[in-house]
């Protein structure tokens, strides 16, 4: 359903803003790795993060689940609201907060557990006992990441004997097993060989469906095959964002032309 | 200690980038004579212990052949009539190293957790300095300490405590003497936790970032993290760690003789006292009149060297398959 806004935007009614992220500032120590970032993240979209490296978008991201908590050195002010509540403000505890923004990690980092126990990990330390409900939870999880198939026949086997693939699809199954609202990927994909970022996108692109995904890339191809949306970064700030294909084809800010056409970054 | 269990990998990742380099002659020469001074030094070591083996073997043989296998098991220690055996020393060696360790592991786990997960760094530092500092604390200050301040400490409070609640098990029963092997046992056990709590807590902070933060992105909290992932992960070098101090402490000599009683008696009670392998050899190596004497103090060294290097060989293991094993990860 196709609906036209006040402003004349053309946009989507089903689509609506499950993270914003409000005039966020990132300091480690005295670097300003972000600097009054502000953006929108939509319901049910992917959206990917780009820019060259070391220009915050790793900083970013981790906002957005308050993993700089465990930064001593990291300071964060602004906003980032999840479903309008700010995630930062007094009331909210962070643990809960964080079964509902899932994080996938550069490097597959499973636990040295069984493959079974590293799905099992996240529904047990969130106070499921209930052991028949922990294998459905552990088997839908594999399943929906792409590994079921794979694994299933060894799931007392350890996850860190897994190829590097199939390791970040059990990280990614890993975060599926709290059935969260926001999936975080920090270049997923980065640390794997063609094929499995093949599937890893594959994958991606089935999340939209259920998930509001955020991830970060590296590469342009990966951004334009599996986003809806993009936001460019650059030296900590964010310097354009908008549907993907716009961004792509026609970039309002010559810096992001710059960028998408290969002149820097 | 972290650098000294390194130090393989370290090599190995060294000799792979010089490979891919591609080595010039003289890179390649002296590299190849490094490795030889690396064998050769490798070479003398297990020279030398096989030397004192043979050498602790040659001393013995008298006792050995007179008293065969038995001697393991002999509780006589009788140098008028020349009969020896090796039971109560092995049992109040084994016994005070037991208490020991599991003290020490307890504590010294505990205290690693806290300070490599826990404690902020204004904490930590000092912390970690004066555990350290208390390893290089000399045994004999130990064996003083223990023997005018924890003793009467332990003999007028600890002890009545225990066994007023305890002493239905033999363990805790009979006469109080404030030296034994409970003494020994706790005294020994604050001289190893520095190498538990060091060891460990340097094992803990190896453990990579990124498992702390995949377990804290999933709503565990940090206590579950540490005790969940991290320990577990650390796990087979902490035993490693916990060997190590055993190690220390079935060697450790001096302050165990001040504070254990030397009697060559096996008694239920912990509160009773005992005589260790090691102290026997250091009280009675000068009185030794007789070969066959002599002979048996050597067999009881011969003993004492045997466990120490399979603790200590098995401590190694451990701790180096624990930091491979983090290393694998792609
Ligand atoms: N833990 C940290 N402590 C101190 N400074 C940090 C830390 N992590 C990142 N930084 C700094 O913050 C800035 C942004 O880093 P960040 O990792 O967010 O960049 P990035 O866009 O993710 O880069 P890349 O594409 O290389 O991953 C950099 O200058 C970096 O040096
Ligand atoms: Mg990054």
């Amino acid at each position: 359903m196709i609906q036209r806004a006040i402003d004349g935007r053309v946009t989507s009614a089903a689509t609506a803003v499950k993270v914003r992220v409000s005039h966020l500032d990132v300091y480690y120590g005295s670097n300003h790795a972000v600097r009054d970032a502000s953006l929108d993240i939509e319901e049910n979209q992917v959206t990917a993060l780009i820019g060259p490296s070391g220009c915050g978008k790793s900083t970013f991201i981790r906002a957005i689940n308050r993993l700089h908590d465990l930064t001593p050195s990291a300071r964060v002010s602004g906003k980032v609201e999840l479903d309008d509540v700010d995630i930062y403000s007094r009331g909210v505890d962070p643990i809960v907060m964080r079964r509902r923004v899932g994080m996938v990690f550069q490097r597959p980092n499973p636990f040295p557990m069984s493959i079974y126990d590293n799905v099992a990990y996240g529904p047990r330390v969130n106070g499921e006992r209930d052991a028949s409900r922990i294998a459905g939870l552990v088997e839908d999880s594999l399943r929906h990441a792409a590994l079921w198939d794979e694994v299933k026949d060894r799931l007392s086997e350890s996850g860190v004997a897994l190829s590097g693939g199939q390791q970040q699809r059990l990280c990614i199954a890993r975060v599926l097993s709290l059935r969260p609202e926001v999936i975080l990927m920090d270049e997923p994909a980065s640390a794997l060989d063609p094929i499995a970022t093949v599937k890893i996108e594959e994958l991606i692109a089935e999340l939209r469906e259920r998930y509001t995904v955020v991830i970060v890339t590296h590469s342009m191809a990966q951004a334009g095959r599996v986003s809806d949306r993009t936001a460019f970064f650059l030296n900590g700030s964010i310097v354009e964002a908008g549907p993907t294909n716009q961004i792509f084809t026609r970039p309002k800010d010559r810096r992001t032309e710059d960028y998408i056409t290969g002149r820097f970054g | 200690m972290s650098t000294e269990l390194d130090s393989p990998r370290t090599l190995t990742a060294a000799r792979g980038r010089a490979a891919q380099r591609g080595l010039t002659t003289r890179q390649a020469v002296s590299d190849r004579a490094f490795r030889v001074a690396l064998l050769g030094a490798t070479l003398l070591f297990v020279a030398l212990i096989a030397g004192l083996f043979v050498e602790l073997v040659h001393g013995s043989w008298e006792s050995i052949v007179t008293f065969g296998a038995g001697f393991l098991w002999s509780s006589e220690w009788n140098p008028v009539t020349n009969h020896f055996g090796a039971l109560p020393f092995i049992y109040g060696t084994v016994v005070s190293s037991a208490i020991a360790i599991v003290i020490a592991g307890v504590v010294g786990i505990s205290a690693a957790v806290f300070l490599a997960e826990f404690a902020p760094a204004v904490v930590a530092r000092p912390v970690s300095f004066f555990i350290e500092l208390l390893a290089a604390v000399p045994s004999v200050v130990f064996g003083l300490w223990g023997l005018f301040v924890l003793a009467p400490i332990l003999s007028q409070t600890v002890e009545p405590f225990l066994q007023r609640y305890l002493g239905f098990l033999p363990l805790f029963s009979g006469p109080i003497y404030g030296v034994g092997l409970f003494t020994a046992g706790l005294l020994l056990a604050l001289m190893i936790v520095p190498t538990v709590a060091a060891i460990a807590r340097d094992l803990i902070q190896a453990v990579p970032n990124e498992l702390r933060e995949a377990s804290i992105a999933l709503g565990a909290t940090r206590w579950e993290t540490a005790t969940r992932v991290v320990l577990p992960s650390a796990r087979a070098g902490i035993v490693g760690a916990c060997v190590l101090a055993l190690g220390r402490a079935l060697g450790e000599t001096i302050a165990a003789t001040m504070v254990i009683g030397n009697r060559p008696a096996i008694s239920a009670s912990l509160f009773a006292p005992g005589y260790t392998l090691s102290s026997v050899i250091a009280n009675e190596f000068t009185e030794a009149t007789s070969s066959i004497y002599l002979s048996a103090l050597l067999e009881l060294g011969l003993i004492l060297f045997v466990v120490s290097v399979v603790v200590n060989g098995g401590a190694r293991v451990l701790m180096w398959s624990m930091l491979r094993s983090l290393g694998r990860r792609p």
